[in-house]
């Protein structure tokens, strides 16, 4: 069985975030970049669980300039068997899909995963647009898969609840918390992974319609109001006046 | 004209869905379009959405399910294509997620998902959202005046802007059989989906015990809020993972955010840090929580809690 898995790299959440002087780039220095924790915990180790299980090969793929070579040697360490960079900075989650699915469709992939959404956009976009170029089912925020030969047994996060639903291969799904276990590569995984292949895809700009206008911060919090430990009065006020809850 | 898709729920309009009918109203009347609802089940208050914006609604009653992006896709862009619809508005749920970037490819325009604000510059749409976890926004337009727009629940306050009726009518539309066969659907019974509560009452480590959780429900019950916790707490198993609001948890907005025994970690502030008012009950004064809020109780939440529901149920008792 042979996996695709689409990875991204995003600063780490606790990172401070600035932008340029035009901003509209994200201010890079002394950031530290991470491979997405949806891709890597839940979209990735799973593809590889289900390729312990059934065999196969799972790939990864990024759509990205050479800075991104870290979290994909990460992911082969993790237990990746191949990477594939494409080599072209986008604009847009359009024009990722495109050129993953451009990708994945000279290949036969019996899964495509994601994890449900980046840390930095968190736009939850990306794996939609696959499916819809590959003409594939699609199964967003899912926490548990079971195949059984051609046919994924799925449930997924639903605002409230759950939905489990029956589906055949090939698809495409994003991935949520409880889908798979968290690994931490081990040495072993890391030495393996210099050998592993890393190929890097030339493409043309396919350029998109979106575009950004700015990045902004948001103004600072006014600072808050500390009330006196035994002031139910003015907690009460501020429930009715201000929240208008009671 | 502009085109929005709403969710119907047991024969309601959800809120999530009124909300995408009045940011798509801000849009039409920039425009000056007229603006056309898409719904897949009938229900009573159709036409009442003319209070709202809408002129036309348009009923798919073929048996679709919502939950099928490609079914949903195929008869939204059918729809946006005959009645040659530039905007398309969302609600961006579940459900508006898995079919937004679905149509963003058929109709070939740009995605804005997550949106909350709608602005005109120099003649052009601007869409706010917010991104990196809440720590910034981003501004996006679309080159050729046309998108797909995917609005983020609680953004707005839905309010009437006229006061004259919808035309409702149905819509044949083919679709594919689903590939996708739903086997169960599970719905937590009677409570406000989290991702939609107005009003939220979040209780983390600090409660030290599930069966603590008492005065917690007891305050949500009586300022009508759905309830919420920090992901240790539902990792544990002293809550179930559907409240985990944060980074890996849901990310929520409500307009009162009320975190009890919560520290304030960063991965659960990705999660909250845009709901509107926060008020926050710590008996750590160095809590990171209280950076972040707008009120802050610095106290034992075992004595600051039951002694807030005491007191709220003491007012409403004199004001009813
Ligand atoms: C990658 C990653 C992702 C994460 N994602 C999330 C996420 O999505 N959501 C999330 O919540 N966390 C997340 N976390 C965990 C997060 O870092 C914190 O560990 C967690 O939020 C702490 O939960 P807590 O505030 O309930 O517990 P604690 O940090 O233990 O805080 C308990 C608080 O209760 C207060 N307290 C104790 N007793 C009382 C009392 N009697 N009266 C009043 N106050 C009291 C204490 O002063 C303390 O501030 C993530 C962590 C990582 C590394």
């Amino acid at each position: 069985m042979n996996f695709l898995v689409c990875i991204s790299r995003t600063p780490d959440t606790t990172s401070k975030i600035t932008f340029e002087a035009d901003s509209r780039k994200l201010k890079e220095d002394g950031l530290v970049f991470i491979l997405n924790p949806y891709d890597e915990w839940y979209a990735l180790v799973k593809a590889i669980e289900l390729k312990e299980k059934f065999g196969g090969q799972v790939d990864v793929i990024h759509v990205g300039n050479s800075n991104a070579e870290v979290v994909m040697r990460k992911a082969l360490a993790i237990g990746a068997d191949a990477a594939f960079r494409i080599d072209i900075e986008p604009d847009s989650s359009w024009e990722v899909a495109k050129y993953i699915s451009d990708f994945a469709k000279t290949k036969a992939y019996d899964l495509i995963l994601l994890g449900k959404e980046t840390i930095d956009h968190n736009g939850s976009e990306t794996g939609a647009m696959v499916a819809e170029f590959m003409d594939l089912p699609y199964i967003s925020y899912c926490n548990k898969l079971d195949i059984d030969g051609t046919k994924a047994t799925i449930a997924r996060e639903i605002e409230g609840g759950t939905e489990t639903s029956e589906v055949n291969l090939p698809f495409v799904l994003s991935a949520a918390k409880g889908l798979a276990e968290q690994r931490i590569p081990n040495m072993k995984g890391i030495m393996d992974a210099k050998k592993k292949p890393l190929d890097i895809i030339a493409v043309d700009k396919l350029g998109s319609d979106l575009e950004l206008v700015r990045f902004e911060l948001p103004p600072v919090k006014s600072g808050v109001k500390m009330l006196a430990v035994d002031d139910m009065d003015a907690l009460i006020k501020i429930l009715h006046e201000e929240a208008k809850v009671i | 004209m502009v085109l929005v898709y709403i969710e119907i729920h047991q024969g309601e309009i959800k809120k999530s869905g009124l909300e995408a009918i009045c940011f798509a109203a801000q849009i039409a009347k920039l425009k000056s379009s007229p603006l056309t609802a898409l719904v897949l089940s009938n229900s009573d208050s159709l036409a009442g959405l003319g209070n709202y914006g809408v002129q036309n609604v348009l009923v798919a009653n073929q048996n679709i399910d919502g939950s099928d992006s490609q079914n949903l896709c195929s008869l939204i862009s059918q729809v946006a294509e005959k009645n040659q619809a530039n905007y398309i508005v969302l609600s961006n749920s579940s459900i508006g997620k898995s079919v937004a970037g679905r149509l963003a490819v058929r109709l070939n325009r740009p995605l804005v998902s997550g949106v909350n604000t709608i602005l005109e510059e120099g003649g052009k749409l601007i869409f706010r959202k917010s991104v990196y976890s809440g720590k910034a926004s981003a501004y996006y337009t679309s080159k050729n005046d046309k998108a797909i727009i995917a609005l983020s629940p609680n953004s707005i306050s839905p309010s009437k802007s006229g006061d004259s009726n919808a035309t409702v009518s149905s819509v044949e539309i083919a679709v594919q059989p689903s590939k996708i066969k739903l086997l169960d659907r599970n719905l937590v019974k009677g409570k406000i989906p989290l991702a939609e509560a107005d009003t939220v009452v979040s209780a983390g480590r600090g409660m030290k015990e599930p069966g603590n959780w008492g005065m917690i429900e007891e305050l949500a019950d009586l300022i009508g809020a759905s309830t919420a916790c920090s992901r240790p707490v539902a990792d544990i198993g002293w809550r179930p993972h559907h409240e985990h609001v944060g980074q890996t948890g849901i990310a929520i907005k409500p307009n009162l955010y009320i975190a009890i025994g919560i520290s304030g970690a960063i991965q659960h502030l990705a999660g909250v840090n845009s709901s509107r008012k926060i008020i926050v009950i710590n008996k750590d004064p160095e809590a990171p929580f209280f950076k972040a809020a707008d009120y802050g109780i610095c106290g034992d939440l075992f004595e600051v809690v039951p002694k807030l529901n005491e007191a709220i149920r003491k007012f409403k008792s004199s004001n009813s």
